[in-house]
């Protein structure tokens, strides 16, 4: 009969529809909560899909990227980075620029003097943090950053970059915890060596 | 706000003073209208920030338009490119003021991974009055939704006696690019290319030297 | 795997002595004089009815005009014939057109034009396609550089090691203009008149029953909800019906074959993200697979079964997401639409877990893939698997039987699979039309040979067979994913060897294909054996798809035409690209 092929199509909207409710108003159960995100975003969720931005947030992944930032172990002063510039050669769109600091004698040091990523260029796509053979340049997951002044905010110099080794531990946990248990196998053997 | 009201003891817990300005923009702020428009990558965010996820209907802009007279809002999402740029300064000539320009990710801030491509503008802002950027490539849509609150943040502190919109003198279009030509000609360097016809050309080849130096 | 080309050499030698003048590797050298005579004879004589891809490259004593010819004949479906015609004179290049034997020439031929200006003689309208009549010089030239040049290759040695305080200079700060322009010598902006952007409304005059009438011209675009993206169409109208449609391409050109010869081989793999973004792991498949089969690369199996299985979820997605689209061009504002959209998010919450990002995934490497994932991701994408398939279900009940769809889309834009092969249309929507062709079955990559799966085929391509085409080929994706999440071995390497962040990639020529969502995509790259391509070209589904949209839409109502555009799915950052 003419129509039926309507009716079903309606009746697909008309459910959820009704389990956007039937899902959603638990009485019993905590709203806007870590617990009722969970449930809801699931792939087995149903009903209402919505993240009520700001106020909750997506979980995101802990190997989420977004843009590039320098690991320092203890001081500011003393980043990872040794200037060897594998991230600025590998970049694509070539959006690092990275000069190599030098003594006062003019000798060139493993650190950097300047380190800038124009971020208006950057296409956040990981190979920097990816090919660093020092661990030194790690992808950030601060995302929320929108701004009014491109020139001021959007170009990171070195002050911008540089970020804790405890920040970048809490991003990505299991990353950090692979390359250390890597350092320590690798100490072992040199101490086996000597 | 420059001056505090002062409320009578009387009277406080009975009435709520705001300023004009405050509750206009309040007004103004949860009713903007997002122009229909997508340039290039970063309209599948803008659209994923409209779907059911992130549903910028609670932002009060769930109605966009895709004719620009009807719309006060236009995100530039995705590479403008020379061919397009004269489009999208059209469009927003068109757009009904107030109106605002958000610039979501590198590309439309600053021609992103495609800056040395020559067919692509760097920065949709050599046109037009960008209010917020948003970087990322592509921004997530919750970075977009953070551009949005953003945007009502500085949509409810503008006074309405300072800012350019309410004022008496009409505000002048945003020249329209020309395209046809060798390259893209912006109508206010054309003097400047004028010049230029007229120098020697040993000077040209000076500043091409310097250029590849 | 390749054809034996010196059979088909032989036997062209034979009806054309002299014809064949040399073999460059896999290519035959095709004497350009009788390029159209050999042409036509491949096509009707052998069988190879199939001109998927055409491009130009420029050395330093030459242009070459590349050809690669396929079969539809069942039998010979598999590798193809390349060939390629040189060209010596640089000043004034010229090769006869083939758009007479082939239509898909068309837009392929008019690229070539933009980018190398060489003129194709017999071509209807040689007009520029991505940029505009009056721009100066054609920019895939190797002499031709753009206003931000700052040398041949990357890496550039401004960025390191010679950055220097206080702040490194940006690329408007070198040049003239401050702006990404340049202009000849003793341009001068008052004499120049601009060359008007499209004129090709002649000023007809049309019969309409008797009465002598204007020829109307309706602009759509580029901003146009539904051009899916910013694509201009300029459709002439006879009352409501279409009588002709001139797509205006470029608005999204972003130079990526030009910045792609000037990047790194590993560089290029987050540029592709971005030519098809709807399917950005599909795309970097095709990319890798091309530049594997130059190196002689393997790959370890778990990382094989990663590849399909990323590159099927984007299958899947990118079917409900056309399906979603073509409703919103049907009127169904947004439910479907934004349905499809749901199901996205789950699995870009896969990507990201997997590759790190959402959309822009650069997930592929040469040889593997840049991350592994976790048992419980396998277990998660399990269950996303299952819910895909009971959402194209969903899907099924909500529109299949929808009388309104039906009657819009039964009858509209039909093709036939011949005319399709003539257009060079390929994926969901030649197979609508009836023929059984799927590169990962005709000539498999990766490990497709392994898995059970049909190629589902309809008869009439009209739109309704392209809706239900779709919808088919995503439950079959379902079935490879679930056969991959069965037989992805626990434990193993995910690349092979090390990964050089500059790898070199042997000299040679090559063009390579894998089975996009949208179609065949296709790399044609050089090597000169370094670090970089030396031609870096792109075969884009939906590029070559475009070209069948007037011959589908013609004698249609001009409703019509925006749901054909909408059921040959293209996304503009790969037509332009």
């Amino acid at each position: 009969m003419f129509g039926i092929g309507l009716l079903k199509g309606l009746s697909v909207t008309m459910r959820h529809f009704i389990e956007s409710y039937l899902y959603d108003r638990k009485p019993w159960e905590p709203r806007y909560h870590e617990e009722w995100l969970r449930k809801r975003q699931s792939v087995e969720g149903k009903g209402l899909f919505t993240i009520q931005y700001p106020e909750q947030k997506r979980k995101i992944s802990e190997h989420f990227r977004f843009l590039p930032m320098l690991v320092y172990d203890e001081t500011p002063d003393k980043p990872r980075c040794t200037a060897c510039g594998v991230c600025a050669r590998v970049c694509p769109p070539q959006c690092i620029w990275i000069q190599r600091a030098t003594d006062e004698k003019g000798r060139p040091q493993a650190r950097p003097a300047g380190f800038w990523i124009d971020t208006t260029i950057c296409m956040s796509c990981g190979f920097c943090a990816e090919f660093c053979p020092f661990d030194a340049i790690k992808m950030n997951q601060e995302h929320e950053i929108p701004t009014s002044d491109r020139d001021r905010d959007m170009f990171y110099s070195l002050e911008k970059l540089l970020v804790p080794v405890e920040y970048y531990a809490k991003l990505h946990p299991s990353d950090y915890a692979a390359e250390q248990q890597e350092r320590q196998a690798k100490q072992e053997a040199r101490k086996q060596e000597a | 706000m420059t001056q505090e009201i002062q409320v009578p003891e009387e009277l406080k817990g009975q009435v709520f003073i705001t300023t004009l300005s405050q509750i206009y923009g309040w007004g103004r702020r949860y009713s903007l209208w997002p122009m229909f428009f997508g340039v290039a990558c970063c309209a599948f965010e803008f659209m994923a920030a409209s779907a059911a996820r992130f549903d910028v209907g609670r932002f009060g802009m769930d109605l966009a338009r895709a004719s620009p007279r009807q719309a006060d809002l236009i995100v530039i999402s995705g590479t403008v490119t020379k061919k397009m740029v004269p489009k999208i300064v059209m469009l927003y000539n068109q757009m009904a003021e107030p109106k605002y320009v958000i610039s979501m990710g590198a590309c439309a801030t600053g021609g992103g991974p495609f800056k040395e491509g020559y067919n692509v503008v760097s920065g949709v802002d050599q046109f037009l009055p960008v209010d917020i950027y948003v970087p990322g490539c592509p921004p997530t849509p919750e970075a977009l939704l953070a551009a949005y609150i953003a945007l009502h943040e500085k949509i409810q502190n503008e006074s309405i006696k300072k800012v350019r919109w309410y004022r008496r003198e009409p505000i002048p279009e945003v020249p329209v690019p020309l395209l046809g030509g060798p390259d893209l000609i912006d109508p206010r360097q054309i003097p400047a290319i004028r010049q230029a016809a007229l120098e020697r050309p040993v000077e040209a080849t000076a500043e091409t030297s310097e250029t590849s130096a | 795997m390749a054809t034996d080309l010196g059979a088909i050499e032989a036997q062209l030698n034979q009806a054309f002595p002299g014809a064949v003048i040399d073999r460059d590797g896999d290519w035959l050298v095709i004497e350009a004089s009788r390029l159209p005579t050999v042409a036509q004879y491949l096509r009707d004589e052998m069988g190879y009815d199939w001109l998927t891809h055409l491009s130009a490259s420029d050395y330093p004593d030459r242009f070459e005009v590349v050809y690669n010819l396929y079969s539809s004949r069942p039998d010979q479906q598999g590798p193809g014939i390349p060939f390629k015609v040189r060209v010596p004179d640089k000043a004034n290049p010229h090769v006869p057109s083939l758009t007479s034997i082939w239509k898909s020439a068309d837009f392929q031929e008019r690229e070539v034009w933009d980018m190398f200006g060489i003129r194709f003689d017999g071509h209807p309208n040689l007009k520029r396609i991505l940029l505009w009549e009056g721009f100066a010089g054609h920019p895939l030239r190797k002499d031709w550089h753009e206003p931000y040049y700052e040398q041949e290759h990357k890496p550039f040695p401004s960025r390191w090691p010679h950055a220097q305080q206080p702040k490194p200079r940006s690329a408007e700060e070198r040049v003239r203009w401050r702006a990404n322009v340049q202009y000849p010598q003793g341009f001068d902006p008052d004499q120049w008149k601009p060359v008007p952007e499209i004129d090709v409304l002649p000023a007809a005059k049309i019969d309409l029953n008797g009465l002598e009438t204007d020829q109307v011209y309706v602009n759509i675009g580029p901003q146009h909800p539904s051009t899916h993206g910013v694509l201009r169409m300029i459709v002439g109208l006879n009352g409501e019906t279409v009588t002709s449609i001139y797509p205006v391409l470029g608005h999204l050109h972003r130079n990526h074959e030009k910045i792609g010869e000037r990047n790194l081989w590993t560089g290029i793999i987050p540029y592709t993200d971005r030519l098809d973004y709807v399917c950005p792991m599909y795309n970097n498949f095709g990319y890798v697979v091309a530049v594997e089969r130059l190196m002689g690369q393997e790959v370890p199996e778990r990382a094989e079964y990663l590849r399909v299985i990323m590159g099927e979820l984007t299958r899947v997605i990118n079917h409900l997401l056309a399906i979603g689209f073509q409703f919103n061009e049907l009127g169904a504002m947004f439910t479907p639409m934004i349905y499809a959209f749901t199901e996205r998010e789950h699995v870009l919450d896969l990507f990201e877990e997997a590759s790190g990002a959402r959309m822009m995934v650069n997930y592929y490497r040469f040889g593997g893939v840049a991350r592994d994932v976790s048992d419980d991701w396998l277990k998660r994408c399990r269950k996303v698997v299952d819910r895909l398939d009971r959402k194209i279900d969903e899907f099924d009940t909500m529109l299949s039987d929808n009388e309104i769809f039906i009657a819009r889309a039964r009858g509209v834009g039909a093709m036939s699979w011949q005319e399709m092969v003539n257009y060079g249309v390929t994926g969901p929507v030649l197979r609508s039309a009836g023929l059984k062709y799927d590169i990962r079955k005709v000539e498999p990559y990766s490990i497709y040979d392994t898995f059970d799966f049909e190629v589902p085929t309809f008869e009439t391509g009209d739109i309704y067979d392209r809706y239900r085409q779709r919808m088919a080929e995503a439950r079959e994706s379902v079935k490879i994913l679930r056969q991959a999440l069965d037989r992805i071995p626990a434990r193993g390497p995910i690349q092979a060897g090390k990964k050089p962040w500059n790898p070199k990639v042997p000299a040679g020529e090559l063009y390579s294909r894998v089975e996009h969502p949208k179609g065949e995509l296709g790399f044609y790259l050089v090597s000169d054996g370094g670090t970089n391509p030396y031609r870096y070209h792109v075969r884009s589904p939906s590029f070559v798809n475009l070209g069948a949209l007037e011959a589908m839409s013609v004698g249609h109502l001009f409703a019509d035409a925006i749901v054909i555009l909408g059921s040959i799915d293209i996304t503009l950052g790969e037509v332009d690209r």
